[in-house]
């Protein structure tokens, strides 16, 4: 049960509850659509990108606990960030969730709360959708993600 | 179709006399099951991706390997002789289990998917020609779609669909208007892996033979759980998989009537299905090794004949009023609890309960009930136009075996209340 509640945290419950940012961005300059075919979770991520720096993101779709609540959170956490500063805080999030986490833990900020992520390796791709989603907004890449 | 049907548990067939069978008994013979996980029992519930093996099977398959490998069909010398003779007695085996009228029509493949990739290559290619049609329907795994597509496309003919209903029984009243002189082919699982719908084949072959069309039955979900007469059935193809009836991965069957078989092009080329090869002409092997190219899974069909042998020792009837107990028992036991709804309410149902949590993905549930040492399906099980008729992404799916008891459903229902107490 103690692995349970670890990755179930609190706040992991009711950003998926209550996702933020869950909306269409209507001044969307970038989006793309992201795909897990293991649980059938599909979100789309609206970018409004200028200069390089994220101005807003938004998302919208369907999934399980886990992708969703990520997906709310990194929306928080990348809005006002470079292109840079997001790629790099996607590569301490996905080390963080595969088990992997090196040098300073407050550098994820709430992020930290999906620790408990990387006891259930099948629900790395969960975390990590809305992340390479992102990613694949921010180049530009038109096809939909697949996390297979 | 998003109607909760919750209350229709009644409608099951109820309970019916289970003569003497022994669950405890029976699950002895099944070593996996003495197992923790993750310091609970195991409870293996996911019987309808694949269902754990006897000791039987087990001790079969070591056996052959220890004392009795060797090539069939060619060597003189005493292994292989002795590996051809258990070879052949499990297809007939297979043959007195789906009562075949004659064991050269019972084809060793791979899977019940390779089964019907063969009939979708060889019968489905010579003929299914521009502008005809061939019939699935809307309750179909994958196996039973993607074949059909990729034959339609490449013939430019057209895949059609007969629809099913609310609580996922097929409309059997829009069957006349989809058989057309186009129709080449029906293919129709006769249990839906999904919803656990019992789909009425002997009806669907009586209307579909009226016009002369033949049918294909997938039974990988059919063959652990009910007896299967395919002389009775009368239909023309029937497949199904080792591996959900107690054998081993790897082998499956094709049951096909002869004339249909005699008249169809080989699938694979390779040894075992020539009678004689010069780079001029090959004449083809007769039946069965006309369409088993190359060295069989050997070990796997004296697997499979083994695993036939236990089911039929207990007693399919058996086997198969047990589930339904369970069924009933724990259709009942999930539909007490509040913000559960069932997918696939049909009257004549197999043990296969899928269901969804309000507000809880599927997903959430199965890793909860994992650590509880629960072992159940989630996802679209493969059989995702079945998920976008009921407007689900993904359901939770518990499907049984002979092996499952009413405690395990006790377990079950504890544990979902445990996703519920996460979730709350």
């Amino acid at each position: 049960m103690s692995d349970l509640r670890e990755l179930y945290q609190d706040v992991i419950l009711e950003h998926s509850k209550a996702p933020r940012n869950f909306r269409e961005l209507p001044a969307a300059n970038h989006k793309a659509e992201g795909y897990n075919p293991l649980c059938g979770d599909h979100f789309t991520i609206y970018l409004d990108l200028e200069d390089g720096s994220i101005r807003d993101v938004t998302f919208q779709g369907a999934g399980c606990a886990i992708s969703k609540a990520s997906a709310s959170m990194m929306t928080q956490s990348v809005k006002g960030k470079s292109k840079e500063e997001a790629a790099k805080l996607f590569e301490r999030f996905h080390s963080l969730v595969t088990g992997h986490a090196e040098g300073d833990p407050d550098a994820l900020g709430k992020l930290a709360v999906f620790a408990g992520v990387s006891e259930f390796p099948v629900r790395v791709k969960c975390a990590s959708l809305a992340w390479h989603t992102l990613m694949a907004a921010l180049e530009g890449k038109q096809d939909a993600v697949s996390t297979e | 179709m998003t109607t909760a049907a919750n209350s229709l548990s009644w409608e099951l067939r109820p309970p019916m006399e289970n003569g003497d069978f022994d669950v405890e008994a029976a699950r002895r013979d099944f070593p996996i099951l003495q197992q923790q996980v993750y310091g609970h029992p195991l409870v293996y519930l996911d019987n309808a991706a694949t269902s754990q093996k006897p000791r039987a099977v087990i001790d079969a398959i070591s056996r052959y390997y220890e004392s009795g490998n060797a090539n069939i069909h060619r060597g003189v010398h005493f292994l292989s002789e002795h590996a051809t003779e258990e070879h052949e007695a499990a297809r007939r085996t297979v043959q007195a289990f789906l009562n075949a009228a004659d064991k050269r029509e019972i084809i060793f493949v791979r899977s019940a998917t390779e089964a019907i990739n063969l009939v979708a290559q060889s019968y489905g290619r010579k003929h299914v020609g521009a502008g005809d049609e061939v019939l699935i329907t809307a309750m179909e795994h994958h196996s039973n779609i993607v074949p059909w597509q990729i034959l339609c496309e490449e013939k430019d003919a057209t895949l059609r669909v007969l629809p099913i209903n609310e609580r996922g029984e097929l409309r059997l009243e829009e069957l006349p208007k989809l058989l057309t002189p186009k129709t080449k082919l029906v293919a129709v699982t006769h249990v839906s892996n999904a919803l656990g719908s019992i789909n009425p084949i002997r009806k669907i072959v009586e209307m579909a033979h009226s016009l002369n069309i033949p049918v294909l039955v997938d039974g990988a979900q059919a063959v652990p759980h009910l007896k299967v007469d395919v002389q009775q059935l009368d239909v023309d193809f029937y497949v199904f998989s080792g591996h959900k009836v107690y054998g081993p991965t790897g082998i499956g069957v094709l049951y096909g009537k002869r004339a249909l078989l005699e008249a169809m092009p080989p699938y694979q080329g390779g040894g075992d299905m020539i009678r004689s090869v010069t780079f001029e002409k090959t004449i083809y092997n007769d039946l069965p090794y006309k369409f088993e190219a190359g060295t069989p899974n050997i070990g796997g069909a004296i697997g499979l004949g083994v695993a036939i042998d236990y089911v039929t020792r207990l007693g399919i009837d058996n086997v198969a009023a047990h589930e339904h107990e369970l069924l009933v028992y724990g259709t009942e036991a999930l539909t007490a609890i509040p913000g559960i709804r069932l997918i696939g309410t049909a009257a004549d149902k197999a043990a296969v309960i899928s269901f969804v949590m309000e507000g809880i993905h599927p997903h959430d549930i199965g890793t909860i009930l994992d650590r509880e040492g629960i072992a159940i399906r989630t996802g679209h099980h493969c059989a995702q136009p079945v998920m976008q008729c009921f407007g689900v992404p993904a359901t939770a799916r518990a499907s049984f075996a002979l092996y499952n008891t009413r405690q395990e459903i006790d377990v079950l229902v504890k544990g979902i209340q445990k996703v519920k107490e996460i979730f709350a």
